[in-house]
């Protein structure tokens, strides 16, 4: 196990989101990467909580019905022609 | 897909500015087939935040259909101030809110609840005390270790897949309000805040807590429990 001063792994997990989304400043983006190459758990830690987070984007979800988005539709095409 | 005949119109769905011009350029012009997607593709959403405060699904239908009449109304006069998906979410949320208040719905809709607050989102018995050789650090038996060491499940299996979408469910209503808008809807860090009329840190507090919680489902269900 290597150590990396100052970024320990109780850390790097608290980062994760912020890792993920791009928000975290270039210097400690750095250095958790390359925590991450050096340590298989926290590198397992983040590889799950991205496959979590496809599991829920491929979730199916419920939308309107189709007879209230043909509603709509027709509600839309009457306020453009009465514009 | 099914309905899709013209594979040439691309709809933008993302935050920028210049997609969102361009989308309520075509609206105004009466496109009628970008307002259809937009229903196809923003209502799920819509109707998941119309049901945080609504007593139905009928309701929350209901809410959605009546905000996107409101939509109409108040396209001339959008200014882009949001993105145009978080001016749509927001107004679904006041009718929602006022609906709710009718129904006698109790919703907390505080800027702070017990669920924002932050602790570890990781098991610290997990990680090495001051004791340990090092500190702050995962112990042998507390690292996560892939789950695609077995072969066998180097795809979520479909009994996973429902599990964590399950899970989902449980999860405090905040957390599972922005989880579900980011990652099941895929609506930006900065349309949830918009939307919901929450701080960057506390979208990401909720979004961060919850999926730590996903994921611990899922590693019990790897582990065997």
């Amino acid at each position: 196990m290597t150590v990396l001063p100052g970024l320990d792994c109780n850390h790097v997990v608290e980062l994760v989101t912020d890792l993920l989304d791009g928000d975290l400043d270039a210097v400690t983006a750095r250095r958790v990467e390359q925590h991450l190459t050096e340590c298989p758990g926290c590198d397992a830690y983040v590889e799950q909580i991205h496959r979590t987070v496809g599991a829920l984007g491929g979730a199916t979800v419920e939308g309107l019905s189709p007879q209230a988005q043909q509603e709509l539709v027709h509600a839309f095409r009457t306020f453009h022609r009465g514009a | 897909m099914p309905g899709a005949t013209d594979g040439a119109v691309t709809l933008p769905t993302s935050a920028s500015g210049d997609d969102d011009a361009e989308l309520v350029r075509r609206l105004r012009a009466g496109d009628e087939e970008i307002f259809r997607r937009l229903v196809v593709q923003w209502s799920p959403a819509m109707l998941h935040l119309a049901r945080t405060c609504v007593a139905s699904t009928q309701s929350a239908e209901d809410v959605v259909q009546d905000a996107w009449l409101g939509v109409l109304r108040g396209l001339p006069g959008f200014q882009g101030r949001s993105s145009l998906r978080s001016w749509v979410f927001t107004i679904v949320i006041n009718r929602a809110r006022s609906r709710g208040v009718r129904e006698a719905r109790t919703i907390t809709w505080s800027p702070l609840g017990a669920e924002d607050q932050h602790g570890p989102t990781v098991d610290p018995a997990r990680f090495q005390g001051q004791e340990g050789r090092y500190p702050g650090h995962w112990t042998l038996t507390g690292a996560p270790t892939r789950w695609d060491e077995h072969p066998e499940r180097r795809a979520l299996t479909q009994e996973a897949l429902d599990l964590v979408r399950g899970e989902l469910g449980g999860l405090p209503p905040r957390q599972r309000l922005v989880v579900t808008l980011r990652d099941v809807h895929g609506v930006s860090s900065e349309e949830v805040c918009e939307a919901l009329d929450i701080s960057p840190q506390n979208q990401r507090l909720l979004l961060h807590c919850g999926r730590a919680v996903l994921r611990t489902r899922l590693e019990e269900y790897y582990r065997g429990r």
